[in-house]
């Protein structure tokens, strides 16, 4: 009884920071939504979803940090090696027959996927000829991501994955380590722009010739979904490629026979000539 | 003529850790090819494991094993297992979803990312099952699953490899049944026979 009322409340404080902050989460996955609002609630300090709608519409820093709660950003380097190994091996290869490579990382959190392609192309000898367009609904993880920080924790597993992912230089090369930090190098920065944007209402980025949306359209509803792949389409040159999280695939969607999956489970795929 | 009554169960949830890979094997061999509920199976593993534990499951049980995708329907007879590097959820309406999000005590998938989800999605109709385990997840998301009217099953400890996580699962919820290993899949298939009884409750016999 009591959890159907929660679903409720849900669904209308949803539509209430839909139509008073234009963020739209109504199409999300209920399931993990629920889960994190649920978290946001028992940090917040109040009751119920009830109870916080009165204020959360009325005071933007609280819509704030339900922000920064509803958007998971959790990320890594040459996060799933393999995925990066197929990109250097079959991908670049037609990247490299282009003057200049324009890339979007859609839902790129705190910048880690970025990054990591970067490294990728200065050792496949493509620096100074790409552009990266890293974007994300959350502005305070655009602001970390600019900032090139990554976490010092980590630095064991992410020298470990990019090893893995066929890596051909010294990881520790791309980073300075300062106390508990760890700074990209500003090489890899200079040619990648972070901005803001919505997959759920923002519209496409011209002439990409690749787009990576991993790990973000998982909590999306099937609408939504589907929005973001014909954004993903426009963007895209013929020839193109798609990149998506290794549990996503293009099976049974619309689009699906107009792309051709580079290797098989790779979650690459290439957008066709005609 | 009157209608078939619907079962009462919708779906039973199962998770396992340390000695999962022996205990799985198991109970899913006992149970038979047209079971009548899906089965949605959290195991701890390692973020780059492959579909290994998929095939030596499919190989050894008649039910149909498949690692979860997204948007899948839970079908009867049907095992789901958690990817690596991945929590497994259960949508409103009994589909499957997955999630990249942080590991939950230091687990991802995290056995109570999906009881706690699957307990708001089935209420009542759930069945969760906590097994051998060296840890402590789990037991969150079994008292969720009480809460909402599900039955708790727990491996008898002394009967588990790694008795911490019934253990913990125990101290957490008042279970309904305590039983060793070889007597789970039986209570299973009685659980799963049910019919929902439009007048009384239906009473789990010990
Ligand atoms: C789990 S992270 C994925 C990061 C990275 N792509 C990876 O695979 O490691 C998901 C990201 O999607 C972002 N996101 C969620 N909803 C979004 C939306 N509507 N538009 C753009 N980004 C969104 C979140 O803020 C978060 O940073």
């Amino acid at each position: 009884m009591g959890e159907d009322i929660a679903n409720l409340e849900i669904r209308l404080l949803l539509e209430g920071v839909h139509q008073v902050y234009g963020y739209d989460f109504r199409d999300y996955a209920e399931a993990s939504i629920r889960r994190r609002l649920t978290h946001w609630l028992a940090e917040s300090g109040f009751e119920t979803f009830s109870e916080a709608q009165s204020r959360l519409l009325r005071d933007r820093a609280v819509f704030e940090s339900l922000l920064a709660g509803i958007t998971v950003n959790v990320t890594e380097m040459f996060r799933d090696p393999a995925f990066f190994r197929i990109v250097r091996e079959q991908v670049v290869p037609f990247l490299r027959t282009y003057p200049f490579v324009k890339i979007w990382h859609a839902g790129c959190a705190t910048g880690e996927e970025a990054y990591s392609m970067a490294i990728l192309l200065e050792e496949e000898g493509l620096g100074g000829r790409y552009r990266m367009y890293a974007t994300d609904i959350n502005e305070a993880v655009l602001q970390k991501a600019g900032e090139g920080v990554i976490p010092i924790t980590e630095m064991q597993r992410f020298t470990r994955n990019y090893q893995k992912s066929g890596g051909k230089s010294s990881f520790a090369d791309y980073y300075t380590a300062r106390y508990d930090r760890a700074i990209v190098a500003p090489e890899l920065r200079k040619n990648i722009v972070f901005a803001p944007h919505n997959l759920a209402t923002d519209a496409e980025f011209g002439e990409m010739h690749m787009v990576l949306c991993r790990n973000v359209m998982i909590y999306f509803k099937a609408a939504l979904k589907e929005r973001c792949l014909k954004l993903f389409d426009t963007s895209l040159l013929p020839g193109g490629f798609l990149c998506l999280g290794l549990k996503e695939t293009l099976e049974n969607r619309k689009l699906g026979e107009r792309y051709e999956e580079l290797a098989p489970s790779s979650r690459i795929y290439r957008k066709r000539y005609v | 003529m009157s209608k078939p009554t619907p079962r009462r169960f919708r779906a039973i949830v199962i998770g396992v850790s340390t000695g999962g890979v022996q205990a799985l094997q198991t109970l899913l061999s006992e149970l038979p090819q047209d079971f009548p509920l899906p089965l949605l199976i959290v195991q701890h593993i390692s973020p780059d494991a492959d579909d290994g534990l998929v095939r030596l499951l499919g190989a050894r049980c008649t039910l149909r094993v498949k690692e979860a995708d997204e948007q899948d329907e839970t079908l009867p007879g049907t095992v789901y297992l958690a990817p690596p590097n991945y929590h497994l959820l259960v949508e409103s309406d009994g589909r499957l979803a997955l999630s990249a999000d942080a590991p939950v005590s230091y687990a991802r998938p995290s056995i109570d990312v999906l009881f706690e989800s699957a307990a708001d999605a089935f209420g009542p109709a759930l069945i969760g099952v906590v097994l051998t385990g060296a840890n402590f997840d789990g037991s969150r998301g079994l008292a969720r699953i009480k809460r909402q009217g599900g039955i708790a099953i727990v491996q008898d400890p002394a009967d588990a490899e790694a008795p911490q996580m019934p253990q913990a699962a125990l101290a957490a919820t008042a279970v309904d049944q305590v039983l060793s290993l070889a007597n789970i899949a039986g209570m299973l298939c009685t659980l799963a026979g049910e019919h929902a009884t439009p007048t009384k409750e239906t009473v789990v016999h010990a």
